[in-house]
């Protein structure tokens, strides 16, 4: 926090960042990427669950709380979504996403009051009644569903104001507005009072409590807010992406995958979040791809997918051991490489703390 | 009567049903107790052990040659990961190293798939899915043959470690590595055979809890998931003990049960697939060192 602030706390190079992003996002990629394809299969997804990651990130890599049950906040978010447009009408699509943010956060503020009491992997078995209750809760009672018995309900057309967003360049649109207006919100929130104290009880949840920071309503903040980012994460992923809403494709896996995006891309960083949700999303298109074209085929499905298990398995021991804080102090050790091979000594900036 | 018959049966079959909870919650608490290592991979031991199995009957070995040579498999899988795993996160967090084993029990996963396929197999034990007739006919309980033969083997199990534990050397050794790494180590008990003999018995707790599931419901991925239910039946015995695991397991699978027949009902059925998280999570408001797991006591 050495570097200078130029506008309302945020340092030049965040402004930067932002330009860059901004750019990318908003004029390289609609100019370059021209095929429907790359919007609905790569961007979307990725953004979506970059989404849902940053708020695992809250609630593990910054609050320190091992939790399992980011898809079961998702499946929340989505389905609150449907039924507010469905019963609700003439609603905007953004304050159904934020409402249904705010129910998902409902359920975190109840299933992370187990986080009182306990931590580690007994926290994690009680987060996990909260993946398994809430898809169940979603399959049982038919009202969550309009009572729909095929089992695949086609999501809404999205409406905002009156114009419908349905072209996969339209719907890219919205998901890069929402996401970063959300990652926005959470760069400030981990960086200020919000955020220090979610690391004073991740670092030492005694200490800080003896500093007068509340565990109850610092864990509880940090359980709502990751479960608002699942939530409106899940909601814009089925709206999207998926298209339709299925209680199955909100199961355990997507929480796996969503606890691995995190491990990867970094514990406690939210570009972190992007990197590792980048990855986990890319690797088994790019090894499909590779099974496909080098090998002609001649590869199994299965064994691919079993490779993609084994790779991504083997490469969280290989994090944990070698640099467990992920993919995110691999890119910015990368970055200090090179800037510190141009820059006068006196220039090179100091490590901020995580 | 017939409806307290039904009773006692379901209560019966909930009880058996979960010793095989408790065949997977042993394996946990064994390496638990000798490294306090969260091994979250426990459940995709028993997928690899009994897919292995599977594998090497296939092949054409015999059952009992097909069965040591897995448990050799089991012993080398258990080298494999304390040399590449644990030992350079020894210093870590318990934190760190419940993510490693999670990524360990990926890496299970994958490999027993990659090698065996990932099809639905049958695996015949020789002991039938059905009600045995003479307790039919003594009581009038329709009790499953293979759920009884679960109840014999993990009772086995348990006296045969508790032995193990309490009379052998190794045993003795064991005991001390769980009480101080540090100190047992210094003293010269090679800790690499201590952790190896660990890992070893919980590849055969984790191969016999797969057969017994294998048996009933097929060998196939979804035994993965089946041995998540391990966690809740840990919080409730405690994390570090070994008649914990069982009672825990029996517990859970009684109270399912239960529920599921006479609650389960009214809410559209299904309710198993929940039920044991949020009785571990009731069970952690009053107890959160389980029944017979030793205090935790943090400072700062």
């Amino acid at each position: 926090m050495n570097a200078k602030t130029v506008f309302m706390g945020y340092t030049r190079s965040d402004l930067a960042n932002l330009v860059v992003a901004l750019l990318v996002a908003l004029v390289v990629i609609p100019t370059v990427v021209q095929t429907d394809y790359w919007y609905s299969s790569i961007l979307i997804p990725w953004l979506c669950l970059s989404l849902a990651a940053i708020g695992q990130q809250i609630v593990m890599g910054y609050t320190g709380q091992l939790a399992l049950g980011a898809a079961g906040f998702m499946a929340a978010g989505a389905f609150a979504c449907f039924n507010l447009i469905l019963r609700v009408p003439y609603l905007p699509f953004p304050v159904a996403l934020a409402l249904s943010g705010l129910i998902a956060a409902a359920f975190g503020i109840l299933f992370g009051l187990p986080s009182l009491r306990v931590r580690g992997i007994y926290l994690m078995v009680a987060t996990l009644a909260s993946q398994f209750f809430i898809i169940w809760m979603i399959d049982k009672f038919g009202w969550f569903k309009n009572y729909d018995t095929s089992g695949i309900i086609t999501a809404q057309d999205i409406l905002i104001f009156g114009k419908p967003f349905t072209s996969p360049f339209e719907m890219y649109l919205v998901v890069v507005v929402v996401v970063t207006v959300l990652t926005i919100l959470a760069i400030n929130m981990t960086r200020g009072s919000t955020g220090r104290n979610w690391m004073a009880v991740r670092d030492m949840d005694i200490a800080a409590e003896s500093m007068g920071i509340s565990l109850l309503r610092t864990k509880l903040q940090a359980f709502a807010i990751s479960a608002f980012f699942c939530g409106v994460a899940g909601a814009l992923f089925a709206f999207t992406y998926l298209k339709s809403l299925e209680p199955v494709a909100f199961d355990i896996k997507l929480s796996f995958k969503i606890l691995f995006m995190v491990i990867l891309g970094g514990l406690g960083t939210i570009n972190g979040a992007f990197i590792g949700a980048a990855f986990i999303l890319l690797f088994p298109v790019v090894l499909n791809s590779i099974g496909n074209n080098l090998f002609h085929g001649a590869i199994d499905a299965t064994i691919i997918s079993a490779t993609e298990q084994v790779v991504f398995g083997a490469l969280i021991i290989i994090f944990m051991i070698y640099e467990p804080l992920g993919m995110a102090k691999l890119w910015y050790n990368i970055k200090q490489s090179v800037r510190s091979r141009f820059a006068p000594r006196s220039e090179l900036p100091r490590q901020r703390a995580t | 009567m017939t409806e307290f018959l039904f009773f006692i049966e379901v209560v019966v079959a909930g009880l058996l049903a979960g010793t095989m909870y408790s065949l997977v919650a042993l394996g946990f608490v064994l390496i638990y107790k000798a490294s306090s290592t969260f091994n979250f991979a426990q459940g995709a031991m028993v997928f690899f052990a009994v897919l292995a199995f599977v594998g090497f009957m296939e092949l054409g070995l015999p059952f009992v040659v097909a069965f040591f040579v897995t448990i050799l498999l089991m012993g080398l899988v258990g080298f494999c990961t304390e040399r590449l795993v644990l030992k350079p996160l020894r210093t870590q967090s318990e934190d760190t190293l419940l993510m490693a084993t999670i990524g360990l029990g990926f890496v299970l996963e994958g490999l027993a798939q990659a090698t065996w396929g990932v099809e639905v197999r049958r695996l015949d034990l020789g002991i039938g899915d059905f009600p045995i007739q003479w307790i039919i006919d003594s009581t009038g309980l329709f009790i499953s043959a293979l759920d009884l033969t679960a109840g014999f083997v993990a009772a086995f199990l348990i006296i045969a470690l508790a032995l193990l534990f309490k009379y052998t050397k190794m045993g003795l050794g064991l005991r001390a590595v769980a009480d101080d790494p540090g100190a047992a180590s210094s003293i010269g008990i090679p800790l690499g055979n201590i952790m190896l003999l660990v890992w070893t018995a919980a590849g055969i707790v984790a191969l016999v809890a797969g057969m017994m599931w294998g048996a009933r419901a097929g060998v196939q991925f979804a035994l993965v998931d089946l041995a998540l239910k391990a966690l809740p039946v840990l919080i409730i015995g405690g994390f570090s003990s070994i008649p914990g695991a069982i009672i825990g397991g029996l517990i859970i699978g009684a109270t399912e049960k239960v529920l599921e027949v006479y609650v389960g009902p009214y809410f559209g059925g299904a309710i198993e697939g929940w039920a044991p998280y949020v009785m571990a999570i009731l069970f952690l408001l009053w107890r959160p060192e389980g029944l017979f797991g030793e205090k935790i006591i943090r400072r700062v």
